[in-house]
């Protein structure tokens, strides 16, 4: 049952001699790892860079008004953000660590993928009822998808062949044709939409549902329709606090994590049984997840507790909070 | 000055005090029994109610079952610290301490085997009921429960210095009641046990700075961090002087001559 052991890693100063060399021999050391972690502070206008290694805040970028999904560029130099309240995508040079330029990306933009073939930028633009699609090398404006009403979350295939789009008040998933720019498919899901993560052999797409609280499990190789639904029940916690936000999913086909808004927890489930394994406890109303690059660890967002739990996938234990700025929205592990 | 009688004579009080335990079942059975009942129903039902935000040493969010582990280590050692202090009113009483001051070796170092001797008890206690907590799934780091070891050492004394001292003022077995209403659950309640002092503060400031001034707040502080591999300076100087103090002054009352055995009758009558 690890959701409920805690560590305190890192000693300071041993408090005998005996303590020192055993403590020593048996402490986990936290994994050196030089990899940088961004995080989009919504209220701040902020982005945290956090440092794998010493997981502390190292580095905070100012950013357009109120910045949310981040995504990196094909060559992994620049690091997108979507900044809603600007109407634009700010570009960051990861060099430098500076916004270089600004592409105008449609009304409120908020959720935003990166095509795997192309120098394509998709972005879910709330107001507008579309998904809009951005050429950021030639910085224009290739078309604009109709979707449902109040498109929020993004899944891309990882060939780039689909696209998926929720819409949370249509309660709907639609797929859309990358080629053909035109959402060929639309399903039922729960209700609110906010996320689609695709499997990484694209075989499925898993799509949350806030006030659902639920996942559903797009098949995405025939039918496109829902195969299965899973569902949250986090003991001691109330239902309604229990709503179903970021999902992340690990290449291996090992585990799915969720999570799962104001319940602070993120839910462990196994990614070909789909049964809930484990709730991992985390800070206030955690909304986005992200894997580091050898998917040791996991990150999230904690939006009112204002900070970003460190997870060992491993262990499936939260190791440490890190502080960072007001309600922290989006995370995104350098490649 | 020769070691061997010294050491002769730690290990037959030491050793008469663990077989006495292990003879005392239901005593063994009782002194897991309560923290169980505290960690398996009080903390499932106060989940909610008291939980816990992010804490040193805590370096992430913990559910309330993990926070008052500690606290419940205290809670075993401060019961066994009393049940001990019982036991010197018991053998008072009974005319079995008269065996032991018959020894040729001080007094003071008589007492001081006995506090040994109670403490190492608590230790096993300790440690089985750890185990229990890390079967439930509480689990601190591996090498926490040996860093652990030496706070469990100052704290047990501590709180069995005070148990000695308290048997100086306790005449009749009767008496000892007091000793829980007045000594251990103000001494419980009032400490970082069973809630953080931040949030003692938001509900009484003075609960809050009785509970900041009470020693048994540092022992379980000093536990807590040494559980995570941590140290906390300020609770082991505090606990370490606290726990001199006591012996001092338990060993001033066991004093035939100037304590408060020789105004109460003397040890043994």
């Amino acid at each position: 049952m690890s959701l409920l052991s805690s560590r305190a890693r890192r000693p300071a100063i041993p408090p005998v001699a005996l303590g020192l060399a055993l403590g020593g021999l048996l402490a986990l050391p936290l994994a050196a790892q030089a990899e940088r972690i961004f995080v989009s502070n919504e209220k701040d206008n902020t982005l945290s860079v956090i440092d794998g290694e010493s997981l502390e805040v190292v580095e905070t970028i100012q950013v357009g008004r109120r910045p949310r999904s981040m995504a990196f560029s094909h060559d992994g130099s620049e690091l997108f953000v979507a900044v809603g309240d600007d109407e634009a995508i700010d570009m960051i040079d990861l060099e430098t660590l500076e916004v270089v330029r600004s592409q105008s990306s449609g009304e409120d933009p908020e959720v935003i993928r990166v095509d795997p073939n192309r120098p394509y930028l998709y972005v879910s633009n709330e107001d507008d009822n579309i998904v809009t699609v951005l050429d950021y090398e030639a910085r224009t404006r290739v078309t604009e998808i109709p979707v449902g009403v109040e498109p929020e979350g993004l899944g891309i295939s990882p060939d780039g062949r689909w696209l998926v789009s929720t819409t949370e008040t249509s309660n709907m998933a639609h797929i859309v044709d990358a080629e053909r720019m035109e959402a060929v498919y639309h399903r039922l899901v729960g209700a609110r939409p906010r996320h689609a993560e695709f499997t990484h052999d694209g075989r499925e797409a898993w799509v949350s549902a806030e006030i659902a609280g639920t996942v559903s499990i797009l098949d995405m190789e025939e039918t496109f329709d829902v195969e299965h639904t899973i569902r949250f029940e986090v003991p001691g916690v109330p239902r309604e606090t229990v709503q179903a936000v970021g999902v992340e999913l690990t290449a291996d086909g090992r585990y799915a994590f969720v999570a799962l808004g104001p319940s602070n927890r993120v839910a462990v489930v196994d990614q070909q049984s789909y049964e809930v394994l484990d709730y991992i406890l985390v800070g206030q109303r955690v909304w986005h997840l992200a894997l580091n690059g050898d998917e040791s660890r996991l990150y999230t967002t904690n939006g009112v507790s204002g900070d970003v739990t460190v997870i060992e996938v491993d262990g499936l234990e939260a190791v440490k909070s890190i502080p960072v700025g007001r309600f922290p929205w989006g995370v995104v592990v350098e490649p | 000055m020769r070691l061997m009688p010294w050491l002769h004579c730690l290990r037959g009080v030491v050793g008469r005090e663990l077989l006495r335990f292990l003879h005392q079942r239901s005593r063994f059975l009782a002194a897991l029994v309560r923290p169980l009942v505290w960690l398996f129903v009080f903390a499932a039902g106060f989940r909610m109610a008291l939980g816990v935000a992010m804490t040193e040493p805590y370096q992430t969010y913990i559910l309330y079952e993990v926070y008052i582990v500690p606290g419940l280590v205290g809670m075993i050692q401060l019961f066994n610290g009393m049940q001990s202090s019982l036991s010197m009113v018991y053998d008072r009483e009974m005319g079995s301490m008269r065996v032991l001051l018959v020894s040729p070796f001080p007094r003071w170092y008589l007492l001081v085997c006995k506090l040994l001797a109670s403490t190492l008890v608590s230790v096993v206690q300790v440690y089985v009921f750890l185990a229990i907590a890390g079967w439930y799934g509480i689990q601190a780091p591996l090498a926490g429960y040996l860093w652990i070891l030496p706070a469990l050492l100052v704290s047990g004394c501590m709180v069995g210095a005070l148990g000695l001292l308290l048997s100086t003022f306790v005449r009749q077995l009767e008496n000892f009641a007091g000793i829980m209403n007045f000594v251990i659950f103000p001494m419980f309640f009032l400490s970082s046990a069973l809630y953080p002092l931040w949030r003692l503060r938001e509900g009484s400031h003075l609960v809050y700075q009785i509970a900041a001034l009470n020693p048994f707040t540092h022992a379980v502080e000093m536990i807590r961090f040494a559980l995570y591999e941590r140290v906390n300076g300020e609770a082991i100087l505090i606990s370490v002087t606290v726990t001199l103090v006591l012996l001092g002054l338990a060993i001033l009352g066991y004093n035939p001559s100037r304590g408060l055995m020789a105004r109460k009758g003397g040890a043994g009558d």
